[in-house]
């Protein structure tokens, strides 16, 4: 069964439509591709399952049940989990501080409680070798490199055991060297029967780590196939509008 | 190379604790202090006699308590500079209540309420209306002195009701410490105050999710909101807390000068972001420690207290305050180069 099914959905603001009848199944251990040029939708489509915004029309449904989104943490409450474009980390905290903010382990007695710090630099430490970083738990954000950054990031994720990952531009300002990084943590995720949606602009990145291409252009869904019936050629074809569909 | 979980958890980025400890603008500050102290003890005979550092630690222990509670607003990213009205809108409700003739234990609640509220008044108006904290707070420092010179038909206060003993004795007496060997030391109970305060905040700071969540907003506000930190409710927090600070303070100073003018806490929001900073708070947030900012108030005191022991005109102290301030955040700057490269 799809872990994450869109069907029909739309989205106006105003006037202007953002999204027609986009529908979209994503299944365990899936890392699909979502492509399309500035303004086609993308951001708003993913900002819909993220539960920023309701869709105007269309339905949602994770694991054949029907869900609907009211702010992101519902969304998060049903296991779709977001890594943003810009990491959304604090450089001033550490590294294990940033996995953990906002669901801080406690430890204490009756109503005194304070922070477990050894169990929260245990446990990420364990979630940074289970995507083979080298990321430290006590280490500042702020000396972090791009990669680890990501690593960070991506280890937030893990912590709650979601279902669904979705990826903004995660290779977009990185070095060479830690987009290879950042795809093979995107591997890992799949390993643990995650399902991704991989936001990108790159062509290599979507074609080196994603089963599944879907490429929007003006907010309609132009093409969904597997990227081994694919090519670099026809998806810019299809971003850009020379083919129509595919 | 392989490195072990083990291994990888326990490595810290400090390797040591003593290039932990240099790396601390707090204990620089708290150096400038340890060697102001010693100079003026030789400089001076009367810096080190008990009577003038009872006044020392009595004088700097307001700004210290005020100043802890900024440093939680400016590790927000945020500033309070209302809360030299605030210490007078206190003190003037609790002068005005216990002089009609109110039981200090209705006053101080009622006081320290009146703090609170113009905390969430700021509070709600920065995080809920998304008015810059300056602006806000910049109001109030003009509407909280205001109201209190209303309470007050702008008159001085100086007879507390049937209860002013205890009004006197709260900010202006002293618990002593025996020690073994020397006489007894007598502790202002407003440093008495400032050590509870510390304490809490310290520990709040460190080992709460309020304190976590005062760094993680200060050091990326937007994060904040998408991990589900509960950001507003915070930032009213915050400023309540602020306030509650001044809100002591006030009511601590009123009871050890045994009088209260609206005059009271004129420009103290000044002196107190100074001890914030030169403690180690940063002004773009996510930076600073409650002991800084107490040991940043000291080193204000102390300057202070040894021009007019040196005899050198107290027109002088805004010459060095400022330098200090100056000092401090260029230290700062320098040092957070070098550990980026």
């Amino acid at each position: 069964m799809a872990i994450l099914e869109l069907s029909r959905i739309s989205k106006n603001f105003g006037a202007i439509r953002a999204l027609t009848d986009v529908s979209l199944t994503l299944n365990a251990g899936e890392v699909v591709g979502l492509m399309g040029d500035n303004g086609a939708g993308k951001s708003t489509l993913v900002k819909i399952i993220a539960g920023n915004y309701p869709p105007s029309s269309g339905t949602m449904t994770m694991l054949g049940r029907p869900v609907h989104f009211h702010k992101p943490s519902d969304a998060r409450r049903e296991g779709i989990e977001i890594v943003y474009q810009d990491l959304a980390l604090c450089d001033n905290l550490t590294a294990a501080e940033n996995v953990f903010l906002g669901r801080e382990l406690m430890r204490g007695f009756g109503p005194v409680r304070w922070i477990d710090y050894p169990t929260m630099f245990q446990r990420a430490g364990e979630l940074f070798a289970e995507l083979k970083s080298e990321t430290r738990p006590r280490d500042l954000v702020r000396r972090m490199s791009g990669g680890q950054r990501q690593a960070v990031a991506i280890a937030r994720t893990r912590l709650s055991d979601p279902k669904v990952v979705l990826m903004d531009e995660p290779t977009a300002a990185i070095s060479v060297r830690q987009v290879a990084e950042v795809l093979s943590l995107i591997r890992r995720l799949r390993e643990h029967g995650i399902a991704v949606i991989l936001i990108s602009h790159r062509m290599p990145d979507v074609f080196a780590v994603a089963d599944r291409v879907v490429v929007l252009r003006r907010g309609e869904k132009v093409a969904d196939k597997a990227i081994a019936h694919s090519s670099p050629e026809e998806v810019t074809g299809l971003i850009t509008g020379a083919l129509m569909a595919a | 190379m392989e490195v072990s979980l083990e291994q990888a958890i326990d490595k810290r980025v400090h390797h040591h604790w003593f290039s932990w400890l240099v790396g601390q603008q707090t204990f620089w500050v708290s150096m400038a202090a340890v060697v102001a102290f010693v100079a003026l003890t030789l400089a001076s005979d009367v810096f080190a006699t008990q009577q003038n550092l009872f006044n020392v630690a009595r004088n700097f222990a307001f700004v210290a308590i005020i100043a802890i509670g900024m440093t939680a607003v400016i590790v927000t990213g945020g500033i309070d500079l209302s809360v030299g009205a605030v210490l007078v809108l206190s003190g003037m409700v609790i002068g005005m209540t216990m002089n009609a003739g109110m039981s200090i234990w209705l006053a101080v609640p009622l006081a320290l309420g009146a703090a609170l509220a113009v905390g969430a008044f700021n509070g709600v108006l920065i995080a809920y209306v998304g008015v810059p904290p300056f602006v806000v707070t910049l109001g109030m420092l003009s509407i909280a002195r205001s109201l209190a010179m209303v309470l007050s038909n702008n008159r001085m206060v100086y007879s507390f009701g049937p209860d002013q003993p205890a009004l006197l004795a709260l900010g202006g007496g002293f618990m002593e410490l025996a020690l073994p060997l020397v006489d007894p030391i007598r502790i202002p109970n407003p440093l008495v105050f400032l050590l509870v305060v510390l304490a809490l905040a310290s520990l709040a700071f460190r080992w709460t999710r309020w304190g976590r969540y005062l760094f993680a907003i200060g050091g990326n506000e937007r994060a904040a909101i998408v991990t589900g930190v509960p950001v507003k409710v915070m930032k009213v927090s915050v400023y309540m807390v602020s306030a509650l600070c001044a809100g002591i303070a006030g009511i601590l100073e009123v009871g050890w000068l045994g009088t209260i003018t609206t005059g009271l806490g004129q420009g103290m929001e000044l002196t107190v972001i100074a001890a914030s900073v030169i403690g180690g708070a940063n002004l773009s947030g996510g930076i600073g420690t409650a002991l800084g900012a107490v040991i940043g108030a000291a080193l204000i005191e102390v300057i202070r207290n040894s021009l007019t022991l040196l005899g050198i005109s107290t027109f002088w102290q805004g010459t060095f305050v400022g330098s200090f301030i100056v000092i401090a955040v260029l230290f700062d700057r320098l040092r957070s180069r070098n550990t980026n490269e």
